[in-house]
């Protein structure tokens, strides 16, 4: 299997594109959107008969509107063909009242406000928290679980060590999107919200699984070695497994990938960056359970002494 | 076979007959099982105050908490919206510093909010706070604001709109003052508990004054003059008869026990909700299709008991969806979309290991011949051997499922469960029932025809 022939180059290629997304994260910094900061986001458009709509109003005619209003900084974006999305500190109602009079050009145009999201920063942080929380939780749970499912495997490397491979391709399967993404906060101001989060979560639920397949399948070769009697390397055993199951890795990311696909490309605008987080996970763990964490086994063995 | 050919038949027809209940039950409006649409795709207003309870001890606090919550449900419902959802949270642990307490207002097809947020705030906050004595010593003091003095000049008695039974206008018949000659007053009557602290009250105070405050404001102070018994104040803070009506109206449908503080709102136009349900629907047909077409041309055969038992799973979740009641939102239909592509997998990791046992690599590997299974065998083999990866990797899913539902807000909570369910769901359909779809096919040789038909790829 020339995945384990030459893991040594797939260790390197993998440790540059961690090193990468850690620096893109370290760099571009993470762009939290108003679920996490707090904030207010107020989606208008204008309504306007069918031969004005050539007319679209400028950023800079609504940004001269809101200047004198004391809501702090804040930032107009157009969006879609007659929509702009303000972005401020977190308005009382009274102040949205105001935004919207400002906005309509004190009543001379119809404003309609298409959604209307205002978040203290108390619940921003908390939710914050929780999400790290949930994040830390979920990879511990996982360790236990993989470490516990593999617990009568105890040769050649302990079964917590495939818990700990399991645990080092998850760290990968997180650590890229999160570093494209802050890439793309930085490019073209993506945001970082609660959906990301439950992507995030998602992957690590969900990338396990072809890590899984393969390590169950390393599994059954060494016990059906060890009932035969047959002597064999583990880096052959570990190459055969591998060599049985990528393909089935690979078919069973594609059917997910298919979906994902359909859901960024048809899907509604509030879940396209969410099925974007997941497609980019979804490749980065059928890549990191075939080219990294079970190539990492054999290394973990060699290094462990080999007791074989 | 006769018998297993019988059981995928019931199958069919009982998953066709849960399909005609979605399809009956979505185009009757009257159905008692729509899909119930959350508010970002019905559109509606999500509401989150906070609720200061300092004044409370911890177990009053929870009390006052379950009465705040009845009396905006009240208030609520009298606004006339079609399952509203009011309930009062903790702050998380993990937020760092004292637990808050919330109240979470969910209203449906509410998009004016300004008219909400009137309704649900306007409920008066009635307090009763005594005149404190020694104010010498705050006048001299210079670091406070003149607000935190005004503050001081106040003592709570804890005697608030909680104890409230009923209110009601009257016009003063001139008293012994004369000043409320003809001016409307508000009468209030307290319940038993709160006649009893108030008699406390004016025993202990005679001869001092009580301040009425109403949403913060002062509205009148009367000196103490006696105990008063029977139970009932009257308020009188230069009312228009209008103004009086309107507080006796708020009061009656509840005074707020506990100031409430708005510090979360999320609105969304039914426009946009429409929108973001029509796309959502789209993706998950597109993505349905895209996934059936892969598993028909990849897999053949086994590829399209695949999809007979997707389309299952499909019939099932969604009658889930209308019976637990299950809300969809966008991040819900997101997860069911994902959860399509995970259910095939199982069918997948089964299909190929089917595969080896056809093509004898793992029959009898032992004095180096190779028997080649029939279509039945490789069957049974292929379930018996692909479970284990399918188990493990299914509960390492559901794991997540179950920490990100806890976690959740109520926006990742309805993630989480269709996330979850549809990880059992599929477990259900894509090994037992695509199995007895197979072995209803029958037993024959790998060879010829039905060996192009089990095989799989572009080979």
């Amino acid at each position: 299997m020339f995945v384990i022939k030459y893991r040594k180059i797939f260790f390197i290629f993998t440790g540059v594109i961690v090193i990468s997304a850690i620096f893109s994260i370290i760099f571009f910094g993470l762009n939290f959107g108003s679920d996490f900061t707090g904030g207010a986001i107020i989606e208008i458009s204008y309504e306007m008969a069918d031969f004005e709509k050539e007319k679209r109003l400028s950023k800079e005619v609504l940004e001269e509107r809101l200047r004198n209003l004391p809501i702090g900084g804040f930032s107009i974006r157009p969006t879609g063909d007659d929509s702009y999305i303000l972005r401020t500190r977190n308005l009382t109602e009274n102040e949205r009242i105001d935004v919207m009079d400002a906005l309509s050009f004190n009543g001379e145009k119809t404003v309609i406000q298409k959604r209307f999201n205002s978040i203290g920063p108390a619940i921003g942080s908390e939710l914050r928290n929780k999400a790290l929380v949930a994040i830390g939780i979920v990879i511990i749970a996982i360790v236990l679980f993989i470490a516990f499912v593999f617990r009568k495997v105890s040769k050649p490397i302990s079964s917590w060590k495939y818990g700990i491979v399991a645990i080092l391709a998850l760290i990968h399967d997180i650590l890229v999107p999160v570093g494209i993404f802050a890439f793309l906060g930085y490019m073209i101001a993506v945001e970082i919200d609660i959906l990301f989060v439950m992507a995030l979560l998602a992957i690590l639920g969900y990338s396990i699984n072809d890590t899984i397949v393969v390590f169950d399948r390393v599994r059954e070769n060494l016990r059906f070695n060890n009932e035969n009697r047959i002597k064999e390397e583990f880096d052959i055993t570990v190459g055969k497994s591998l060599n049985q199951t990528y393909m089935r890795s690979i078919n069973t990311s594609l059917t997910t990938l298919f979906a994902l696909l359909a859901l960024f490309f048809v899907g509604s605008e509030a879940t396209q960056n969410f099925a974007l987080v997941l497609i980019i996970g979804i490749i980065t763990g059928t890549y990191s359970s075939i080219f990294f964490a079970t190539p990492l086994l054999i290394t973990i063995q060699r290094l462990s002494g080999g007791n074989k | 076979m006769w018998k297993i050919r019988t059981t995928a038949l019931v199958i069919l027809i009982a998953a066709a007959g849960i399909g005609y209940f979605n399809y009956s039950s979505e185009i009757n409006p009257n159905s008692r099982f729509p899909f119930k649409l959350g508010l970002d795709l019905a559109g509606g207003a999500h509401l989150i105050y906070k609720a200061d309870v300092s004044e409370f001890l911890q177990g009053d606090a929870a009390v006052s908490m379950d009465t705040l919550r009845a009396v905006i449900e009240r208030r609520i419902n009298l606004f006339g919206v079609s399952e509203p959802l009011v309930q009062i949270e903790k702050s998380s642990i993990f937020a760092g510093g004292e637990r808050e307490n919330r109240l979470i207002v969910e209203l449906p097809g509410i998009t004016d909010i300004e008219e909400a947020i009137k309704v649900i705030g306007e409920t008066p906050l009635l307090e009763f706070k005594l005149i404190n004595e020694d104010i010498e010593s705050l006048a001299d003091d210079e670091k406070k604001s003149t607000q935190e003095k005004f503050n001081e000049l106040f003592i709570s008695t804890g005697l608030t709109g909680r104890f409230l039974e009923y209110a009601r206008l009257e016009f003063g018949a001139g008293g012994a003052g004369g000043y409320l000659q003809n001016e409307p007053i508000v009468r209030l009557d307290f319940t038993k508990d709160g006649g009893d602290l108030f008699a406390d009250i004016t025993k202990k105070n005679i001869g001092r004054t009580l301040a009425i405050f109403l949403d913060g404001d002062l509205k009148s102070m009367p000196v103490i003059n006696e105990e008063i018994t029977d139970g009932s104040a009257i308020v009188s803070g230069g009312f228009t008869p209008q103004e009086a009506r309107a507080l006796v109206r708020n009061l009656n449908l509840g005074a707020l026990p506990v100031p409430i503080e708005l510090v979360s709102t999320q609105t969304i136009g039914a426009s946009l909700g429409k929108n973001t349900l029509e796309s959502g629907t789209k993706a998950v047909a597109a993505g349905l299709a895209i996934v059936a077409l892969f598993l028909l041309f990849w897999y053949r055969l086994p590829g399209l008991t695949a999809i007979a038992s997707l389309a299952i799973y499909i019939v099932i979740m969604l009658v889930l969806f209308k019976l637990i009641p299950i809300t969809l939102t966008a991040a819900g239909l997101a997860g069911f979309l994902l959860s399509i592509g995970m259910a095939v997998d199982a069918n997948i990791l089964i299909f190929e290991r089917m595969k080896e046992e056809l093509s004898g690599s793992f029959v009898d590997n032992i004095n180096g011949t190779q028997i080649y299974a029939d279509t039945n065998t490789a069957v049974k083999r292929g379930f018996a051997r692909a479970w284990f990866s399918i188990r493990d990797g299914n509960i390492s899913s559901i794991i997540t499922a179950i920490i990100l539902f806890w976690v959740g807000t109520s926006l990742v909570k309805g993630f989480a469960l269709t996330f979850g369910i549809g990880i059992i769901v599929s477990m259900l359909t894509a090994i037992t029932i695509s199995r007895i779809f197979l072995y209803a096919f029958g037993k024959y040789e790998n060879k010829g025809i039905i060996k192009f038909l089990f095989n799989s790829g572009i080979k």
